[in-house]
């Protein structure tokens, strides 16, 4: 007899939990964000000509298709080959297939102690090396090359560098876009995030958004 | 290694405790039954919610009625998420799966229905390509808060075994599930969801976007009403991210304040039921006894982890990267951790996510160090009493205290009795196995898991050497625990494609998975409700001058002595196959 009405309660229980905890709970959450916080409540959409052109929050691809004989090339997968564009500064290395892709994120998963992860991170070293060598005042090195560079980020989606890596690849901004060095340095300074608090986390350079400004500056 | 980093570390442990002392006694005053600042504001739903579930929240139960009622609740939330979750595709007409994602196949949903009602959140889908916004609420975060209130009522019901001065009642689990939820998790929810919207954490209901990125290239964005399941995966020490890269995701964790709250909230909870418990026995010292405990294991664990992956991991040596710190860079294991939170704010998140059952994770677990890796295995194998998940880590450690008090009883050669109860063969008896039931589970599952083809399946290609054991056995450990976590490259769900068309899941990692999780949540439990119900009837002497204090300094080194002990006893040999041996050699694999 009690085990019935136990049961009862239960069927009851579970659907006035997920009236209250499942429904209105988030309802409520929505429609106070949507108000107090539109922009964040939405994911700070970035605009450039009233096109969508990514996420403030979300890191984004940096590079150009390859095209071959008028025809963009794709990979087995479907996806453009892509490399990356000088002109930019990049994003950090990313596990997503393809690179930033912010509708299935993951973790690269890589031991600490795996060939597989010496060898992913020799192809990042080397890559970030190429880009910036030519451009490079000293000799860029494996041991110069800023860890977050090399390193794969935890989201995939990462939207930010390290100062030390901006600070590396402004060299290659400014000669590139023949900017003056210490206006791609101000820059990099004007889009740098401190930590929470004073203390927590590391200062942050949001790419998208500095990538952004040196079209502002000296055009695409 | 930084001064912010180490400062990061001792502004946390001070704020945590600031704010879980007042919480600790607001949930005194819940659960004891007297008046609080909520009363008006939350009295009349309570009131709703009993006459909807037609329950009379004064009848008495014992530990049996008790654990009958928790049950049968259990079973039948277990019964609507599975029910929810493979009927995903007819939920669209409410709009909530704007993406026309169709159900998932039933034996990965087995295991998640199941990682979701034992407050495991275990996931080996990826949130985004397999869950409707619907799915995720009506769902989901339903059971983030009924799992999280079922561990706190069974904790409660154990305080008022041990301090009932008569008859064998242990409360009432509708009355006291009710309360849970609207007096501690949804205030609570409230406040630390609004705190993240306005960090940028995402809350819409709107479908995907496709961006047309600086260069040309389209990139679609993954969104979802974020915010809202967050809060309380973290408050409940749930863990199951809303993305599949958890609070690694931007749109989970946007900024190195929302990291510093996240971990607040993972840990505010646990540590407010120690000082609740305190208060509830009418003795705050034994409350700080056990909070320091907790508190020195998990120091010690922090700076180890922190130490580690500051240093940095043999692949990186030998790739030639420098991984001190330079001015602008943070130098470190950087793989698998995202720029914003850094080393500190990684290695404190891993640590504060281990030692409870949360395993919401802002880095990539996997790729830690060996010895930072081993940080999360040494937690989960202390069967998550450092802290632990809410209640669930105070009724295991309550378990480990009368396990304390039964050796010192021995070693000073007297009845062993606790706090003025005398612990008897039927209290230890039960208490021995509450205690064994959650690491021979994990052994055993793991042992399966390792010994079989259809087990080995799981491992990912690039888990070479000793890895693919720490794979496997991290799985089962975190599983067993109802941590979630994982070395995150363990399989048991195939997609070709977001959307679930074509995806199948591995019958025998997602059925060995979801067995472990409903064994090892559900057995404990009831070994802690029967100790609370043999407890409950026992009459209470005065304590003498024989008597061993359970509230001071030695007390705490025996309770950590009595918790090291089982550990290692229990899994130092398979930890020195996995992650000890990563961590003792450079060696690549």
């Amino acid at each position: 007899m009690a085990l019935r009405k136990d049961i009862i309660t239960s069927i009851l229980g579970i659907l006035v939990f997920t009236l209250v905890c499942g429904i209105l709970y988030p309802l409520v959450i929505t429609g106070v964000s949507q108000v107090a916080f539109p922009g964040n409540a939405n994911g700070q959409q970035v605009h450039v000509g009233g096109r969508l052109v990514g996420s403030e929050l979300i890191g984004q691809s940096f590079a150009d298709p390859v095209v071959k004989h008028g025809k963009v090339v794709l990979d087995k997968n479907g996806n453009p080959v892509t490399v990356p564009d000088p002109r930019y500064f990049q994003t950090r290395p990313s596990a997503t297939v393809p690179s930033d892709n912010a509708a299935a994120t993951t973790f690269s998963n890589l031991g600490p102690n795996s060939v597989a992860t010496l060898q992913a991170l020799q192809a990042n070293i080397a890559a970030y090396i190429q880009l910036n060598r030519r451009y490079y005042p000293g000799h860029l090195t494996a041991a110069t090359v800023p860890v977050d560079a090399a390193d794969t980020s935890a989201s995939g989606i990462d939207p930010d560098i390290s100062v030390a890596n901006a600070h590396i690849q402004a060299y290659r901004i400014a000669a590139i876009r023949h900017l003056p060095l210490p206006e791609v340095n101000r820059l990099i300074a004007t889009y740098t995030g401190g930590r929470g608090l004073g203390f927590s986390g590391e200062p942050t350079v949001n790419v998208l958004e500095l990538n952004l400004a040196l079209n502002r500056v000296s055009g695409r | 290694m930084t001064f912010t980093g180490w400062l990061t570390i001792v502004a946390f442990v001070v704020i945590l405790t600031a704010l879980a002392m007042p919480l600790g006694s607001y949930m005194a005053a819940v659960y004891g039954g007297e008046h609080t600042v909520m009363d008006r504001i939350v009295g009349v739903p309570e009131r709703f919610l009993y006459r909807v579930m037609r329950v009379d929240p004064g009848h008495e139960q014992d530990w049996k009625a008790y654990a009958k009622s928790m049950i049968v609740f259990s079973l039948a939330g277990w019964l609507v998420l599975y029910l929810i979750l493979r009927t995903q595709g007819l939920w669209s007409f409410t709009g909530l799966n704007p993406q026309g994602f169709h159900s998932a196949p039933w034996n990965v949903t087995f295991n998640t229905t199941s990682s979701f009602l034992t407050n495991t959140n275990w996931q080996y889908y990826g949130g985004e390509t397999t869950l409707s916004y619907f799915s995720q609420m009506a769902g989901l975060t339903v059971q983030n808060f009924l799992s999280a209130g079922v561990g706190i009522v069974v904790a409660v019901a154990l305080i008022r075994g041990i301090i009932s001065r008569s008859g064998k009642s242990l409360g009432n689990f509708w009355h006291d599930i009710v309360r849970t939820v609207l007096y501690v998790l949804m205030p609570l929810s409230i406040v630390v969801a609004l705190v993240l919207v306005s960090q940028g954490v995402l809350q819409t209901f709107g479908a995907y976007w496709t961006a047309h990125g600086v260069t040309g290239l389209t990139q679609s964005i993954a969104r979802a009403p974020v915010a809202s399941q967050e809060a309380i995966k973290l408050l409940g020490t749930n863990g199951g991210g809303i993305f599949n890269v958890n609070s690694a995701h931007p749109f989970e964790n946007p900024t190195g304040f929302s990291n510093f709250v996240e971990m607040l909230a993972v840990l505010v909870i646990p540590a407010a039921l120690v000082f609740m418990y305190g208060k509830l026995v009418g003795n705050r010292r034994q409350g700080y006894a056990i909070f320091s405990t907790m508190m020195i294991m998990f120091l010690g664990a922090v700076i180890v982890a922190y130490i580690a992956e500051a240093h940095g991991s043999p692949a990186q040596h030998a790739a030639g990267l420098h991984t001190s710190v330079i001015a602008g860079s943070t130098g470190g294991n950087l793989e698998g951790k995202e720029q914003r939170f850094g080393i500190a704010g990684s290695a404190l998140f891993d640590v504060i996510t281990t030692v409870t059952s949360c395993g919401a994770v802002n880095s990539a677990i996997e790729s830690f160090t060996g010895i930072g890796g081993a940080v999360p295995f040494a937690n989960l194998s202390a069967s998550e009493v450092i802290f632990g998940g809410v209640g669930t880590g105070l009724y295991s450690i309550l378990l480990y205290v009368l396990l304390a008090v039964f050796i010192g009883g021995l070693m000073v050669g007297r009845t062993p009795e606790y706090l003025g109860k005398k612990i008897e063969a039927r209290e230890i008896k039960l208490v021995a196995l509450g205690i064994l039931i959650t690491p021979l589970a994990a052994l055993f599952s793991t042992a399966l898991a390792t010994a079989s083809s259809a087990g080995r399946a799981s491992i990912s290609a690039a888990a070479t050497g000793p890895q693919g054991f720490a794979e496997t056995f991290y799985a089962y450990l975190s599983q067993a625990n109802n941590n979630g976590s994982a070395f995150a490259g363990y399989g048991g769900f195939v997609q070709p494609a977001a959307g679930n068309l074509g995806s199948h899941g591995i019958t025998f990692a997602d059925l060995l998975g979801g067995f472990t999780m409903l064994f090892a949540r559900y057995a404990p439990i009831l070994f802690a409700l029967a100790v609370a119900g043999s407890l409950a009837g026992k009459r209470i002497g005065p304590a003498g001058l024989g008597t061993m204090r359970t509230d001071n300094g030695t007390f705490v080194v025996l309770l950590i002595g009595v918790i090291i002990l089982v550990g290692a006893l229990t899994f130092f040999p398979a930890l020195l196959l996995g992650p000890i041996v990563q961590g003792l050699t450079g060696h690549l694999y």
